[in-house]
């Protein structure tokens, strides 16, 4: 790619990035693209607004919660870095990392492990480390789409929890989340590395093919 | 006459038929008179149908001959033992008639038995993994089908140019071309036959399997381009042909598609109206898809892909529109007759192979096809494989690709093509016979015996057959919306934003369109998870009790130590289930007369311990609604008397747990719980009530209850129905009741005065299980239209399958004691575990129903849904009254 680094020359501290969130420096440039364009008034940095202004997200059931997930902390502005960083996790699980990465260094973004930390925080509001019933609740209103009442969807609700729920503490902690995924799901290591995935071309080619899916 | 008749049938009986028919006939009574004859034989006019019935008969009952030993099915695929039975019987038929009689038809192949086989497999088809693997499936069934033919064709013509093809088959490189485009394709029936019983991953499964299905396109169109191209001879042939040869392709393919999802569209558009016909739901999805198939084999396009794109198109709105029941229906029939379709095809396999008149030998072919197919399909997987694993996220590991190219079965499509051909155009026909049918057998027989220790040896992964859970379906679901989401971020339009896109479209505009309002509005997969899991609870609950009919088991356990665990289990379990189907029309009786609460107590003792309603009679038969007969119902009443009882407890085991974690919960339904544990207290009080007015309640009580006993018999008299609490005692307790109501019901400001019929359908005795149509008053039953009976059962067969006990309260209630109340009263309505926890809005629901029989069924459709508005506005009202019921005792105490 030798046009590829003096394009990727534009993306501010693309090393620094690319070796935090292992996007290739195509897909990065690709990514800062698609930052700018969203960054409305070209302020260097996108706002809820912005984000809110994809038509797509307005009616995502989950997509004000997507959209959270990208100011953590309250935070009212996120920078490119940040955006990789949170894009991050949708890399596909590289396998060949695990066995021999250096246990000192951090799991990388795209992990397992942080794929479904990324999805439990989506139902954790309260990041107390523990998805409550209330806050079961509330995605699971999120998430049944059809006019059920509120009874209905706390019985639901209990039932969910109580499937998910081992210690008796009447809430799903991140451990049970995982669980209740890998089981539930009958989720092999495989099904992780599917299911939190965006099948972006790593080598940044934006072959765009409707029947790529999870599987393939 | 017998005898005259005998030789006629001898032709065409033979076989099975031969050897049953004449050994009956000498028992039947019948000797020829002249003139009036008595007795005639008509065989002619029977013998088509008759023969039909006959051979699906034998095949049926070869079926049950082979399950008999569990250890001959689950070593030998049951399509083995199939064509093993056709060879014998072909024999006996050979042996018998001195030729052979019956083969595989292609126009009976491809009208009759292939139609149920692919909607079955359609309509059944995992959608959502056939889409999620749909390039990896499109890729093997276009490109694969294509190098398989075009490979084997190829290399067989090579054999024959090398000499090892004995020059009596006589045949071109089309020729060969032809054959390989034929004996190329993946069979449907074989491999569905074969992999059904090896439980291999899903995604394996559907691989394979996804492909024989969609490979018929190919597999038409080439057989088609090869066939004319035959016809035409290859001196003819121009490079427009090629092209339109190759035009067609898209247009078979495209075209067969297109015809099935438009009668997928008219299929869920017709089901949509069908609210007032149940009884013709399951036909029209069996008639549609036929239709679409008929279209497809009519316009020839490829008829298979119309059926699959039917079946998998109209599916989701279908299930949603037709009843419950129908959906058993459809389920079973597609089953049935699919399952009947592939035993005659495998059997018919068989027997067509014994017709030595239709087919050459000739080793050279018949080796080097096998040889061929076996490689070049190995190759071709191995091949795709390759390329679709540069794209693919999981990829395809060895031993899949392994388990992909040995599971090339090939079947009886490809045995009913090459029997499609001309003798006169190819030649070489006979030894292409030969040749489809060892490779078939081999296939079917050698690999489909060998292919389950194959996959045991290779350790494939297999299918994990997990319970659905919730969880499963909120993660799944917020998992696609996160990526979706994800990708709407990042501006790329992959898989999820398309699967996203089409979802928001069909919820939109296709659902709204297709679906019935109230369906509509209720279906959601979560909540379909929640409803199954349901279902199965109970249906283990009803396991784990063994003795489940046993009417013994009715009488009540009257402990008053259980009473605490009765009642919370209940509310849990009511919570749990609150589908809304919770029919209890006890809600509804919030303010009586004392006179009236007796009455309450009294018709459920009765109601609890002299279990034994028997209506001799049925009101009312129609062809066009199931109604359940007497038995069934009374058997469904008792099943749900065990099943509460199973209910509470196993909830009570595992309430320890539960309930202490749902106490501290905030509860938004904490009103509706008041309101409810009101209601309650109000039923459990009047036990109490009763024993609080010392003698002279007792003698009310017996009163009561003689009276409800005389009614009882002198309506048996009348109407043979049993137990019946008639609408003229009731209204006459509810008069008296608001005659002397003066002295014991506060007039609350919230109580309205009922009216006669309005109480009528409030009063406890009034929903006795399933019997309320019946039990109203006997006019009310004439006037009581048909469609309220049926949607009345169909609310109790939905609340069965909820198993919602719907009759909870009568036990809980007679084990109350009735002990001196002063106690328990004042502390009653501040329990914070209530004995029912019904939601009122039910009665409402039954009420309603009961007020206006023309909007019946929708009501009962939108019945879960009318909880919400109803809930508000009615529990407070049952609150507030019972506060006066109490305030007023207070009063007289």
């Amino acid at each position: 790619m030798g046009s590829g680094g003096s394009r990727a020359a534009q993306v501010p501290d693309a090393d620094s990035i690319r070796r935090e969130t292992g996007f290739s420096q195509a897909t990065l440039l690709r990514l800062y693209h698609r930052f700018r364009a969203l960054d409305s008034n070209k302020k260097g940095y996108l706002s809820r607004v912005d984000l809110q202004q994809i038509g797509a997200l307005a009616v995502n059931p989950l997509g004000d919660r997507i959209i959270d997930s990208f100011f953590p902390d309250g935070s009212l502005r996120v920078d490119f870095p940040d955006f990789a960083r949170v894009l991050a996790h949708f890399r596909p699980v590289d396998d060949e990392d695990t066995g021999t990465r250096d246990p000192k260094e951090p799991e990388p973004l795209n992990s397992r492990m942080n794929k479904l930390r990324f999805a439990f925080q989506l139902y954790d509001l309260d990041r107390d480390g523990k998805i409550s019933r209330h806050e079961m609740l509330q995605v699971l209103r999120l998430m049944v789409g059809v006019q059920v009442t509120e009874e209905q969807l706390e019985s639901i609700t209990d039932r969910t929890v109580q499937e998910a729920d081992e210690d008796g503490d009447g809430a799903v902690s991140f451990l049970e989340f995982t669980k209740s995924c890998w089981e539930g799901l009958g989720l092999s290591w495989h099904f992780l590395k599917e299911a939190i995935y965006i099948s972006w071309r790593e080598d940044g080619s934006s072959r765009r093919s409707p029947f790529r899916c999870q599987g393939d | 006459m017998l005898r005259a008749a005998l030789p006629l049938l001898g032709l065409p009986l033979v076989g099975a038929a031969a050897t049953e028919e004449p050994t009956q006939e000498p028992g039947s009574p019948g000797e020829p008179l002249p003139g009036l004859v008595l007795f005639r034989w008509q065989w002619h006019e029977v013998e088509a149908p008759y023969l039909v019935a006959l051979w699906i008969l034998v095949a049926s009952l070869a079926k049950i001959v082979f399950h008999l030993s569990r250890k001959v099915t689950s070593v030998v695929p049951e399509s083995c033992l199939l064509i093993l039975l056709g060879l014998v019987l072909g024999g006996i038929v050979l042996a018998v008639a001195k030729k052979a009689e019956y083969q595989l038809e292609p126009g009976t192949f491809f009208l009759f038995l292939l139609p149920p086989i692919v909607l079955d497999s359609g309509y059944f088809m995992p959608s959502r993994l056939l889409f999620d693997n749909l390039g990896a499936i499109l890729t093997y069934a276009v490109v694969g089908t294509l190098w398989n033919a075009f490979t084997t064709g190829a290399a067989l013509w090579g054999l024959q140019q090398a000499g090892l093809v004995a020059p009596r088959v006589q045949a071109g490189l089309l020729d060969f071309l032809l054959f390989g485009s034929l004996i190329s394709a993946v069979d449907p029936v074989a491999v569905l036959a074969v992999f059904e019983e090896v439980h291999v991953n899903e995604t394996l499964f559907i691989i394979v399997f996804g492909e024989s299905l969609l490979n018929d396109a190919v597999t038409v169109v080439l057989y088609k381009v090869c066939n004319s191209f035959v016809e035409m001879g290859s001196a003819n042939v121009q490079a427009t042909d090629y092209l339109k040869g190759v035009a067609s392709l898209f247009v078979v393919s495209l075209g067969g598609a297109a015809v099935g999802l438009v009668f997928a569209f008219l299929l869920a558009l017709t089901t949509r109206f069908t609210k007032r016909v149940r009884i013709i739901e399951p036909l029209l999805v069996f008639l549609l898809a036929y239709a679409a198939y008929l279209t497809a084999e009519m316009a020839s396009l490829s008829a298979i892909l119309a059926v699959t794109m039917c079946g998998l198109g109209c599916k989701k709105y279908v299930e949603a529109n037709i009843s419950h029941k129908s959906r058993t229906t459809v389920k079973y029939t597609m089953k049935t007759l699919a399952s009947c379709a592939e035993t005659v095809i495998f059997m018919l396999l068989g027997i067509s192979a014994v017709d030595s008149s239709k087919w050459a030998w000739d080793s050279g072919l018949v080796l080097g096809t096998l040889f061929f197919i076996l490689f070049f399909r190995a190759l071709g997987v191995v091949l795709q494989t390759w390329v679709l694993n540069q794209f693919r996220l999981v990829p395809l590991d060895k031993i899949d690709q392994v388990v992909m190219s040995y599971g090339g079965l090939r079947g009886a499509v490809a045995f009913a093509l090459v029997i499609l051909l001309d003798k006169t155009k190819v030649p070489a026909k006979d030894y292409f016979v030969a040749t489809t049918i060892v490779v078939v057998f081999f296939t079917v027989i050698v690999q489909g015996l060998t292919i389950k220790p194959l996959v045991k040896w290779l350790k494939v992964k297999r299918s994990e057959h997990h319970k659905p859970t919730l969880n499963q379906e909120l993660h799944e679901h917020t998992f696609d919306h996160i990526l979706a989401a994800v990708e709407d971020v990042v501006g790329h339009h992959g898989y999820h934003y398309w699967r996203d896109r089409w979802e928001q479209f069909d919820k939109k505009y296709l659902s709204q369109l297709l679906m019935r309002r109230s369906a509509y509005r209720i279906r959601d997969q979560i909540w379909d998870v929640y409803y199954r899991l349901n279902i199965r609870d109970a249906i283990s609950f009803v396991d784990q009790g063994g003795h489940v009919l046993s009417s013994t088991g009715l009488t009540l356990p009257s402990m008053p130590s259980r009473n605490s665990v009765a009642e919370t289990s209940v509310t849990n379990l009511l919570r749990e289930s609150g589908s809304g189907a919770c029919l209890d029309l006890q809600v509804i009786d919030t303010v009586r007369s004392g006179r009236d609460r007796e009455d309450a107590v009294m018709h459920h003792l009765l109601c609890g311990g002299l279990y034994k309603p028997r209506r001799r009679y049925k009101a009312s038969c129609s062809r066009h609604f199931i109604l359940e007969d007497t038995q069934e119902r009374q058997d469904k009443e008792v099943f749900q008397q065990n099943m509460k009882r199973r209910l509470e407890s196993f909830k009570s085991t595992k309430h320890n747990i539960c309930f202490a974690k749902s106490k501290p919960r905030p509860r938004k339904a904490g009103c509706k719980k008041n309101g409810v544990a009101n209601t309650a207290a109000t039923n459990g009080k009047s036990p109490g009530d009763l024993g609080f007015r010392d003698t002279a309640a007792v003698i009310l009580t017996v009163e009561s209850e003689e009276e409800e006993e005389e009614s009882d018999s002198s309506e048996t008299e009348k109407d043979d129905e049993g137990i019946i609490f008639v609408a003229r005692a009731t209204s006459e307790v509810l008069q008296e009741g608001k005659v002397s109501g003066s002295l014991e019901v506060c007039p609350s400001p919230r109580i309205i005065p009922p009216s006669p019929t309005c109480a009528e359908k409030e009063l406890p005795w009034k929903s006795g299980q399933g019997d309320l149509v019946v039990y109203v008053s006997s006019e009310t039953t004439k006037i009581v239209p048909v469609d309220m009976q049926m949607g009345w059962n169909q609310s109790i067969s939905s609340l069965e399958s909820l198993a919602s006990p719907s009759c909870t309260q009568a036990p809980t209630m007679t084990r109350l004691p009735p002990c001196p109340l002063a106690a328990e009263e004042p502390q009653a309505p501040l329990d914070p575990r209530p004995s029912f926890a019904f939601p009122p809005s039910l009665a409402k629901a039954g009420r309603s129903r009961s007020e206006s029989s023309a909007d019946i069924p929708r009501q009962q459709e939108l019945q879960p849904l009318m909880q919400h508005e109803d809930q508000s506005h009615l529990s407070p009202g049952t609150a507030s009254s019972h506060w006066c019921i109490q305030f007023n005792r207070g009063g007289r105490l």
